[in-house]
């Protein structure tokens, strides 16, 4: 199924605009995650493509050829995985999948075949009959997803299915689910506000800011080509260089840098695997910060320019607290994106 | 050896407070049993009494349980509506009517009696009727349905859960028969018991509201203390205590249980 919103926004009762106009389509099998901060609208806009939140007048929803504008959530046939899951705890993990099958008014043997095949796809035949409450966080998880798409729904929702699990049980579940929804062949939308989740999972990654989409994109489009200093920061974690442009010199406090165009009335970011610990680089700076990460060391320099920069060091030994380090940044890994008022 | 004196204090104040709440109640429960209670047990022992007050007072049994029942289903279908929409719609209006519902715990029961009365008494089918006293036992029971099921309501995501059942083709009206009530079914039943311990056995209201063909179990309790043989009345006790200790003690162990999952 398509997925097409033209023009939709939700303004509170009491005026907070949680969602600007915004349009957005999203493709056949396609699956796209909404990306942004709390209190982005990410949830809200997500929560309006369910039905579950009426947009302002003037917003369009439409599933393929259908305007559902105006449908109730339990007729939109749409399937929903919530934050905290909300699994009924009155009924057992069967139960909960064939629920919506139920409400289809299947035939019980249908609904006995399909919730099976579901239990199988995610591998929950063990924990068929079990309560609830005698699951743990992970096979939680599985179920709300079993119980999403045992329906067919036309349209996947996820609300942050994965922050409630630990950060081990994270890392494997959002493999295991990005691997599962392509399974599933269905259209999805996934709002999270972790970028490794994002990037992870989707094809497609939107991210949003003060109830905007600002950037929307490929991840590995998202990572090279930011737009904006929001994206770069919020993607990637790229740096701020704050420093005096003048042409295509940056005069920082650790030294000059070379841009690559003209750096007057731009912000220039660098990402910390780009910045360079070498003998003779061109900036001098103190490192203030030694972590190490198993693969590589995070160290955090000071000096160079107003705040402290990272730095990715793959090296056997690592520079100790105090010591004074030269580091090169090659003018070709820097981003140079307009100056932002706003930069959040 | 100090501590053994305090041990033996602690012992000798629990037994005498156990004594003085039990000897009332087996001296009273002794005297419906023995033949002539002013002769003490040597006169013997025999069930006379209580066939006895079998016979003059089935009436009232039968009603007063009729009214729990009836009662209970009243508080039902006002109680689990009224709760629900609390739960859903929480807020300071919720806290309001929340503790409107619950006037009648402060206010006596004889006035809520009298104020029944002066708007109703005049009227002739009604106030002879036993739906009269039953109106008194609603207004006085409802809140702690509705509190009992307001409470399990409350300890869980209710908002979400509806949601998700919604997100699943769920209608409203299936969604709080498949999702609501099952899981707001341990305060049900502990308000449940609640209701038909309270109706069974309340007086002020229930006093004030009878008519002489109209006698409730406590009614006629006051009833046969007043104008029967002292045995025939402890006789009559014995019969009430039948009645309402094990509704009692499941009323304590359906609280307990419902408290456990509010938790």
């Amino acid at each position: 199924m398509t997925l097409r919103l033209t023009h939709t926004a939700k303004t509170y009762p009491d005026g907070t605009e949680a969602l600007l106009p915004t349009d957005l389509s999203v493709g056949k099998g396609e699956i796209v995650s909404l990306l942004g901060p709390s209190g982005c609208g990410k949830t809200t806009l997500l929560r309006i493509i369910a039905g579950l939140e009426t947009p302002d007048a003037g917003s369009d929803i439409w599933f393929d050829d259908d305007n559902v504008t105006a449908l109730p959530v339990e007729r939109r046939q749409v399937g929903m995985v919530f934050q905290s899951y909300a699994l009924f705890p009155n009924m057992s993990v069967r139960a909960n999948i064939g629920y919506g099958l139920k409400m289809q008014r299947l035939p019980k043997s249908e609904i006995d075949a399909r919730v099976t095949e579901v239990l199988e796809m995610c591998q929950l035949q063990p924990f068929a009959a079990r309560a609830i409450t005698a699951l743990s966080g992970g096979q939680r998880q599985r179920v709300a997803l079993a119980r999403a798409i045992a329906p067919r729904p036309r349209l996947l929702l996820l609300d942050e299915p994965l922050s409630a699990l630990d950060a081990s049980l994270r890392e494997i579940l959002r493999d295991e689910l990005a691997v599962l929804l392509r399974e599933f062949d269905i259209t999805a939308i996934f709002v999270t506000h972790d970028q490794d989740e994002a990037m992870a999972i989707a094809d497609r990654v939107a991210v949003m800011s003060h109830g905007r989409i600002v950037q929307s994109g490929t991840p590995e489009d998202l990572y090279r080509n930011p737009t904006s200093s929001f994206v770069a920061g919020f993607v990637g974690n790229a740096m701020p260089l704050r420093g005096k442009a003048d042409g295509t010199k940056l005069h920082l406090n650790g030294g000059t840098l070379t841009l690559p165009m003209d750096g007057v009335g731009q912000t220039v970011f660098v990402r910390a695997e780009d910045v360079q610990i070498i003998k003779n680089g061109p900036l001098r700076g103190k490192v203030e910060t030694v972590t190490f990460l198993g693969t590589h060391y995070r160290i955090g320099i000071s000096g160079i320019a107003s705040d402290t920069i990272a730095s990715i060091h793959s090296g056997q030994v690592a520079p100790k607290v105090g010591d004074t380090i030269n580091v090169s940044i090659k003018p070709e890994t820097l981003m140079l994106l307009p100056d932002e008022a706003d930069v959040a | 050896m100090l501590k053994s004196k305090i041990k033996m204090l602690q012992l000798a104040v629990t037994l005498l407070a156990c004594a003085f709440l039990f000897v009332p109640i087996v001296l009273s429960v002794m005297a419906g049993l023995t033949v002539n209670y002013f002769q003490g047990i040597s006169s013997g022992l025999t069930l006379k009494w209580v066939f006895q007050v079998w016979d003059l007072y089935a009436g009232s049994i039968f009603l007063s349980m009729w009214l729990a029942v009836a009662c209970l289903f009243c508080t039902l279908i006002i109680g689990l509506p009224a709760a629900y929409g609390l739960a859903r719609h929480p807020g300071w209006m919720s806290r309001l009517l929340e503790e409107f519902i619950s006037l009648p715990l402060a206010i006596p029961g004889l006035a809520l009696a009298l104020a029944l009365l002066q708007l109703y008494g005049s009227m002739k089918g009604f106030r002879a009727s036993w739906t009269f006293i039953l109106v008194g036992h609603v207004l006085y029971t409802l809140p702690f349905m509705v509190r009992s099921i307001l409470a399990v309501l409350a300890s869980m995501d209710l908002k979400t859960l509806e949601e998700g059942a919604a997100s699943l083709g769920a209608s409203p009206w299936q969604r709080f028969r498949d999702i609501v009530v099952p899981n707001a079914m341990p305060g049900i039943l502990a308000g449940a018991l609640t209701v038909v311990t309270l109706s069974i056995g309340e007086f002020n209201l229930t006093w004030m509201l009878h008519t002489p063909y109209l006698k409730t179990l406590p009614v006629g309790l006051a009833d046969s203390y007043a104008s029967m043989r002292l045995e025939i009345a402890s006789a009559y006790t014995l019969v009430f205590f039948i009645l309402i200790v094990p509704l009692l003690m499941a009323m304590q162990w359906a609280s307990a249980r419902a408290q456990r999952i509010t938790q």
